[in-house]
């Protein structure tokens, strides 16, 4: 039965060692500290323990000397784990640029992943080896928790708003991938699989399934669907700006403020279309909140980035 | 100590007067401290029928004893309940109720009736969650994170939240009433430098508690009225800022714990004194550190929400300062230590359950450091690390200290002793199942067992059946007390004034006090704990 | 602090049983009314905070959300409260001075002011729901911003609703305040109940000096 306890879990990303590692300093102090203060407990309760009904030990008031020291040990111990766990955080803080760049929607109770060359999973997440993965979160509902425990990664998925984690796998696998937010009813059942697969393995994967749609097809289709075009003309004509080449440039607003085109700006722009009014149009957009899901949103963010003249994958 | 008799005197605060109406109104900050007492009681055994139920369900993997979403709402219930009905009110509502004003030298508390009033605002605001939880409960976890709880949940929120939202104006009104009473009631000679730990200790707790808990009271008024009326404050279809909740509610929820571990180090600091007969080491660190922390502590909410689409940079400021407040909390617990060193210590029941705490608690404060780190937080936020973390502090501190302070005055309050055998035997019985029970909850946190399961893989299984077995020796050793105490208050040995021979006002007058405290009113002349190889001195 | 047994003058009635002298019990209820105003300050903060966010996220909505506003309703009642709180001075001065009368024609005119407040309140309130201003199912608003237009009326209705309860148990303890004093159980020994509760007034006037320019005033030229 003992051997059924393990301690840590599968170390199968770049920074799970570094996490580890770093735990097992806390762990050390911990030990040491918390070891002191029994052994010290115990040796005075055992020497020191009351003797006859008369005893009246000495008054002893305190020590300036002492406190000090034990004001100023943990302090410094306390800033060596404070930098360190910073150093560590900020440094895997951005995702690599070539990152493979995964969609990825929560809601209640499932996750659903798009892949950009269009395969689209639930609930299952297939990865390369050794390649850096960016999954940008979006929640359709209440605010998820994308955790991946053999990777040391978590991130919350919060409704209104998109966020980001990335990680690089070094063992190939399956792992899990649960829900660390809780969501309701069926929290639990919002469990996943991580599939690490060698990248040979991971390209036969993805062009074996069924032809997908990419994001950036489906997105056209939707950009159509939703009458867009009609404002949004490609020769700039329209009531609306162009959006050919815009996605990354740094727009101007009506306020005078710049802003960069990402897909924040572009989320918002469709669900909230007078926050940020580009510079020289009137704010006549209408809002397709409950017109479009987190999926929808996604796959026309693909569309417009597909549009600009720096295409990343 | 010279008390020649040892039979109780003739009249006292609990015989002064007879009939249910001498209870219900009266503004006796004693008999307000026993009215709070049963009542906190209650929800005590309540919060931990609902522990139990989730502790059976989670021997197995699969959630097959009750559904989902009845064991989302055992979970809720079982947190709002211990928290907001038993942690934050316990040691101030009942022991500092009782020995504010005694420890002080006065008569009462500043404003007896505005007491009185606590205690039934308490207690409506605990029927209106009962109602909740009768009528079908509340399913959002007790930190109702937006938009599940104002938008999404199908369970009794606003009943709930109007619950807490009344019961924090009993928290406001007794720090109120603590704070003006230890500035303008102190007896002759009473100084700040006099003061026993624990009254710094339930200055410090005051201090948030009225500052703290009306940012909840807003922050649960403004879930409700969501809820209500859709106004879209925390709903993003509305353009609303789900994540400004967490913001506002940590806000409070982080000092909140401060306000249920601080009493609970003034009991220890009292407690140690005594049966170590020594002047705690290091007085004025002590007392400095309980301001420290209440103040550190409205400064690093943010440390909750690492993961929470929070900017890097406040991630970075929230987790500096967070180191910062762990370090008031480490001196006290070497000057504890320190307080043992050469002297003579006894092993009651108080001393026990002290000694428990600042092991379990030294465990609690360390893992409170890996929370803190910025990196590893990632990792094991939301798992079942936090759980066993807040637990180590909340229950492996706080409800020792608080069992260990209801036995140190239990003769006090009662004028009756408690059995002392068996009381030891029970604390070492709840020693032992608490860390049965919560230790192993690191080990799933970190293997990456996510909090709020109902069920879980396979491969957790056996840790979490350790932890049920854990609590079922818990439990029964929280009964043991709860049997003995009832049964001490008829067939206890009547207690002398001052059974551990111990320093401090509350010592020099009878067990039980009379209703005005004190026979004749004290004038201090000496410092706290004055142990000392003279006469233990008796006003 | 001096203790000495209590001469016969301040064993007055108004003295409690378990304070040891009036200016002990004056300075624990001064203290406990300054404590209870810095939670009052605590609690509109979260309010407060909640509008700064919003309003820096949503600007033009909440400007015109506030163009919505009767200005001028709203400066006749900060006029309204602002007297209010001097003739609530005023009380103060006469309860410390003795004057009996005075002070009871004071708190009456105080009464009168806060209840005019409330009156004035209240139409503008029926102005908003017939307009189909109030925040919820019957919520209409021309344009795109209807959404944010909707989040400024939450906080306005939100902060002056609160605003408006702590006006009405003002008012009501004044209206008992009143009483006693037409009874003569304040004496210039024991005004701290008029201090106290001007302490009180003053506060919630302050909260709608604050409340006044940030609704109704809002990018107004």
């Amino acid at each position: 039965m003992w051997s059924n306890i393990p301690l840590f879990p599968e170390q199968a990303s770049t920074i799970a060692g570094q996490i580890d590692g770093l735990f097992a300093f806390l762990v050390g102090v911990s030990l040491f500290f918390g070891g002191l203060i029994c052994a010290v407990l115990v040796y005075c309760a055992l020497r020191y323990r009351r003797r006859s009904e008369d005893e009246r030990p000495l008054p002893i008031h305190g020590n300036l000397r002492l406190e000090l020291l034990w004001t100023g040990v943990p302090l410094a111990l306390a800033m060596v784990m404070f930098f360190w766990g910073a150093n560590l955080y900020i440094a895997n803080a951005r995702p690599p640029a070539n990152a493979l760049e995964i969609l990825a929607v929560g809601k209640q109770w499932m996750w659903k992943f798009q892949h950009p060359a269009g395969a689209r999973e639930i609930n299952e997440l297939h990865v390369p080896l050794g390649h850096p993965v960016k999954i940008t979160l979006a929640s359709e509902d209440v605010i998820h928790s994308v955790y991946i425990p053999a990777f040391r990664v978590k991130m919350d998925a919060v409704p209104g708003r998109y966020t980001t984690v990335w990680f690089e796998a070094t063992k190939t696998g399956t792992f899990h991938l649960f829900c660390a937010e809780y969501c309701g009813t069926s929290h639990a059942a919002m469990i996943g699989r991580v599939v690490v697969m060698t990248p040979s393995e991971y390209e036969r994967w993805l062009s074996g399934g069924a032809a997908q749609e990419s994001p950036v097809a489906a997105g056209e289709r939707l950009f159509e669907q939703l009458g867009c075009p009609t404002c949004h003309r490609m020769d700039g004509t329209g009531r609306g700006p162009t959006l050919a080449g815009l996605f990354g440039q740094t727009q101007r607003l009506q306020t005078g403020e710049t802003v960069v085109v990402d897909e924040a700006y572009v989320r918002e722009s469709i669900l909230l279309p007078n926050a940020k009014v580009a510079t020289g149009y009137t704010p006549a957009m209408p809002t397709f909140q409950g017109q479009i899901s987190e999926d929808g949103l996604f796959q026309i963010i693909a569309y417009i980035r597909s549009l600009s003249s720096d295409k990343r994958r | 100590m010279h008390d020649a008799s040892v039979a109780p005197p003739h009249t006292h605060y609990l015989n002064a007067n007879y009939g249910v109406k001498s209870w219900l109104l009266t503004t006796d900050h004693k008999r307000i401290a026993l009215l709070y007492l049963a009542s906190l009681t209650l929800f005590f055994f309540l919060g931990g029928a609902f522990a139990v139920l989730i502790r059976l369900e989670l021997l197995t993997p699969q959630g097959d004893m009750v559904q989902s979403e009845t064991y989302n709402k055992l979970f809720t219930m079982h947190g709002i309940i211990m928290i907001f009905f038993f942690l934050v009110p316990s040691i101030p509502a009942v022991l500092g109720n009782f020995l504010v004003p005694i420890m002080l030298g006065a008569r009462d508390l500043a404003f007896p009736r505005l007491n009185l009033l606590s205690w039934y605002v308490y207690t409506i605001g605990g029927l209106f969650t009962l109602v909740a939880i009768v009528s079908g409960g509340v399913d959002t976890g007790w930190t109702f994170y937006t938009p599940y709880s104002s938008t999404y949940a199908n369970s009794h929120v606003i009943l709930t939240a109007l619950g807490i939202f009344i019961t924090g104006f009993s928290s406001i009104l007794t720090g109120l009433n603590f704070l003006v009473t230890t500035h303008t009631m102190r007896a002759p000679g009473m100084t700040w430098s006099r003061l026993p730990l624990f009254m710094w200790a339930h200055y410090a707790t005051s201090l948030i508690m009225v500052l703290g808990t009306p940012v909840l009271a807003i922050t649960i008024v403004l879930v409700a009225l969501e809820r209500a009326f859709r106004i879209g404050i925390f709903d993003p279809t509305l353009g609303g800022d789900p994540v400004l909740f967490q913001h506002l509610f940590w806000f409070y929820s982080h000092p909140a714990v401060y306000i249920m571990i601080l009493p609970g180090m003034g009991v220890i600091s009292e407690v140690i004194a005594c049966f170590a007969r020594k002047r705690i080491f290091g007085y004025d660190f002590v007392a400095f550190s309980s301001v420290a922390i209440a103040v550190l502590g409205f400064f690093v909410w943010g440390h909750h929400m690492f993961v929470s689409s929070q900017s890097p940079y406040a991630g970075l400021v929230f987790s500096f300062l967070s180191f910062l407040v762990a370090i008031p909390s480490a001196v006290k617990v070497f000057n504890w230590t320190a307080t043992l060193y050469r002297g003579s210590i006894a092993y009651n029941a108080p001393m026990i359950y002290a000694m428990g705490f600042i092991g379990l608690f030294t465990i609690g404060g360390l893992t409170g450091l890996f929370l803190a780190t910025l990196a590893v937080d990632i990792h094991v936020h939301d798992t079942y690390f936090i759980v066993a973390h807040f637990h180590y502090i909340m229950v492996g501190g706080m409800v020792m200290a608080y069992l260990g302070g209801l036995h140190f005055w239990w003769p006090k309050i009662t004028g009756r002793m408690y059995p002392e055998n068996l009381a030891r035997l029970a604390a070492i019985i709840i020693f032992i199942g608490f860390n049965l029970t919560f230790f192993p909850q690191f080990l799933l946190g970190y293997l990456g067992m996510p909090r709020r399961y109902h069920f879980y893989p396979e491969e957790f299984q056996v840790l979490n059946v350790m932890s049920s077995a854990g609590a079922s020796i818990l439990g029964v050793g929280y009964l043991i007390p709860m049997i003995y105490f009832l049964w001490s208050m008829r067939y206890g040995a009547p207690a002398p004034a001052n059974p551990w021979q111990a320093t401090g006002l509350e010592w020099n007058t009878s067990s039980p006090p009379p209703t005005a405290n004190f026979h004749t009113p004290p004038v201090v002349t000496e410092e706290a704990y004055a142990y000392g190889p003279q006469e233990v001195h008796v006003d | 602090m001096a203790h000495r047994r209590c001469t016969l003058t301040e064993h007055s009635s108004a003295l409690a049983h378990h304070f040891d002298s009036l200016e002990q019990q004056y300075a624990s209820a001064n203290l406990g009314m300054w404590l209870f105003l810095l939670t009052e300050i605590m609690f509109f903060g979260g309010l407060f905070a909640g509008y700064t966010v919003y309003r820096t996220f949503y600007p033009d909505a909440f400007i015109a959300g506030s163009h919505h506003l009767d200005i001028t309703l709203g400066g006749i009642n900060t006029v309204v409260l602002l007297a209010s709180s001097l003739t609530m001075a005023l009380a103060v001065h006469a309860a410390q001075s003795g004057q009996r009368q005075q002070l009871v024609n004071f708190l009456l005119l105080t009464i009168v002011c806060g209840l005019l407040f409330l009156g004035i309140k209240a139409v503008e309130y029926s102005h908003k729901f017939a307009d189909h201003l109030v925040p919820g199912k019957h919520f209409v608003f021309e344009g795109p911003l209807a959404g944010q237009v909707q989040l400024f009326f939450s906080f306005y209705f939100g902060m002056t609703g609160m605003h408006a309860v702590h006006m009405v148990i003002g008012i009501g303890l004044l209206g008992i305040l009143t009483l006693q004093a037409w009874r003569g159980q304040l004496s210039p020994t024991y005004a701290a109940p008029v201090e106290m509760l001007g302490l009180y007034w003053h506060f919630v006037d302050i909260v709608w000096i604050f409340l006044f320019p940030l609704l109704y005033l809002l990018g107004r030229h």
